[in-house]
């Protein structure tokens, strides 16, 4: 049986040797910081598996997450000058292999529509091929080697470790952004084990009427995109709204079916999302980009879909959760 | 009461621009005091969430794929397959490019776009040549409008395309939280699925407002002195 837990081990394994990389990369001027956040990075992907089996103490990969925050919230991180391939190369390869560029691409996502449909349930020898429940994540892993493969092939790169330094140009690029979601989550967590869902909740009870589903299923979305407003971005406000309102009133109370209060609860926060000066890397980078007088240009020509798409939120959720 | 105190620094911590990894700490360590835990207990907090939600950063995984092929010219392929939309009118080469980045998005190709990449260098003046070659040189709020409707069908097609894709992080965040705090067993496939209908409905509405830019412009048609010269936007990005 293919087991989740080798996955975050090749994750895990796939940081440490970027981490390598950028230790003895003398372009990177904090090649010790960034080499220490993603080393610690790589080594909590593998230590998790017995903190998750709980068979080793969380508290010490509780305190190596809060030495990361410090790596990447005080500025010790770092990128190295990328070495690619320059824009002629570039151009010349796009020319030479046309479209075949994107086969690799989208294996990765058919690879892992397969696993999670067609794959789902065999059996190999008695055994289930797959981890119950992890099948789409597995079949990511499983795209990924197959479209490794194809892509050198397709190439013609005979040295897989090209991949692995382009990789890391792309990691140093995105640097701690990448980490950040999974921070939320944590944060989501905490939130959940100090009660803080549970203080919304009350505060909410108030102002919903008691069982009407279609008041509940507005205060979630509204209240998706009101936070999302505030904190700049959906992930954050996730998880407060869903221990809220999304979990024990809709899920619980009203039995809505969770993926489609969930998913479409979240895409409820991305219409906050468009509108909000907070999330600054997608409405106002932009304007700067482009060299907008307004720098709310976009959020204004955002605005009225926002809305629009809030409402076709509410009414999805109301016509399909139940 | 007092635990709501963690949503306020975050709130305010974005608001200041502070840097979000260390706000997320900050809060994320306050609000465990106020609830009453004990730093150890903090530390074992941090452990468990971040070891359940691991599956939110396997993404990662794609990355050598996607940087080995973006070394062979990903985006210079993409770049070359939208240049041949340079012949329609503005709206509809917005709507088109909100299509392409919406379907890409679905397909985990979320790289192939974007304000930097794709909006400055190329589809905001692919856009006003368009205008300009239908209803004449275009006047300087005429031109605003235009850019920021060019970076919205970025922003709107990357939002209501990605959550299509299995193994996106928004999708990972919603399992990862739910399944490790609710013991539920949601598959990233269900909630992929139902982010479909919201996906359709943004087509619809932003390619619907974004075609009638098309009929505003028309009605725009620049009055003597008022219009402004092409430049600043022809040069490389950043």
């Amino acid at each position: 049986m293919i087991r989740i837990e080798w996955l975050y081990w090749l994750v895990g394994a796939v940081f440490l040797a970027m981490a390598a990389q950028m230790a003895t990369d003398r372009s990177n001027p904090k090649r010790f910081g960034s080499a220490a956040f993603w080393g610690l990075l790589g080594a909590s992907f593998l230590y998790g598996t017995w903190v998750v089996k709980k068979t080793a103490p969380a508290a010490p990969l509780g305190a190596a997450v809060l030495v990361m925050i410090c790596l990447a919230g005080f500025g010790l991180t770092g990128r190295g000058a990328p070495r690619t391939t320059g824009p002629e190369q570039r151009a010349a390869s796009a020319a030479r292999l046309g479209n075949r560029l994107f086969i690799p691409a989208l294996t990765v996502p058919l690879v892992a529509l397969v696993c999670a449909t067609l794959l789902k349930g065999t059996h190999l020898a008695g055994k289930p091929l797959f981890e119950a429940g992890n099948e789409t994540l597995l079949g990511l892993g499983l795209g990924v080697l197959i479209a490794l493969a194809i892509g050198l092939f397709l190439c013609r790169e005979r040295n897989p470790a090209v991949a692995l330094h382009a990789g890391r140009g792309l990691l140093e690029s995105m640097g701690w952004a990448l980490l950040l979601p999974q921070l939320l989550a944590v944060l989501g967590s905490i939130f959940q084990a100090a009660g803080v869902g549970t203080q919304v909740g009350k505060l909410t009870v108030h102002l919903l009427p008691d069982g009407n589903k279609y008041g509940a299923v507005a205060l979630y979305c509204l209240g998706m995109a009101l936070f999302t407003v505030i904190m700049g971005n959906a992930f954050a406000a996730f998880p407060v709204m869903t221990a809220a309102v999304g979990w024990p009133v809709l899920i619980t109370r009203l039995h809505g079916h969770p993926p489609v209060v969930l998913a479409v609860g979240m895409l409820a926060g991305f219409c906050g999302t468009l509108v909000t000066p907070m999330a600054a890397n997608f409405n106002l980078v932009p304007a700067a980009l482009l060299e907008l007088k307004d720098q709310y240009g976009p959020i204004k020509a955002q605005l009225p879909t926002a809305g629009a798409l809030l409402v076709c939120n509410i009414a999805i959720m109301s016509l399909f959760a139940f | 009461m007092i635990v709501l105190l963690g949503i306020l620094v975050v709130v305010a911590g974005f608001a200041t621009k502070r840097n979000p990894v260390l706000i997320v700490g900050v809060a994320g360590v306050l609000t465990a005091f106020l609830g009453g835990l004990t730093p150890m207990k903090v530390l074992d907090a941090f452990g468990t969430g971040f070891a359940s939600s691991r599956s939110v950063t396997l993404f990662a995984v794609t990355l050598p794929v996607i940087g080995l092929l973006e070394r062979h010219g990903l985006q210079e392929q993409a770049r070359a397959l939208m240049g041949r939309l340079a012949k329609v009118s503005a709206g509809r080469l917005l709507a088109a490019y909100l299509m392409i980045r919406q379907l890409g998005a679905a397909l985990g190709l979320t790289t192939l776009g974007g304000p930097a990449q794709a909006v400055r260098p190329m589809i905001a003046p692919m856009a006003e040549a368009a205008a300009e070659r239908h209803h004449g040189p275009l006047t300087e709020p005429a031109r605003e409008r235009l850019r920021s409707f060019a970076a919205s069908a970025d922003t709107v097609g990357l939002f209501f395309g990605e959550d299509c894709f299995l193994t996106v992080g928004s999708i990972l965040l919603i399992t990862g939280f739910v399944n490790a705090t609710y013991h539920a067993h949601l598959e990233p496939t269900q909630l992929a699925l139902w982010a479909v209908p919201t996906a359709i409905c943004a087509t619809a509405v932003h390619g619907a407002r974004l075609l009638r830019l098309d009929r505003s412009l028309a009605r725009t048609r620049p009055a003597a002195g008022t219009v402004t010269a092409t430049a600043g936007v022809t040069e490389e990005a950043k």
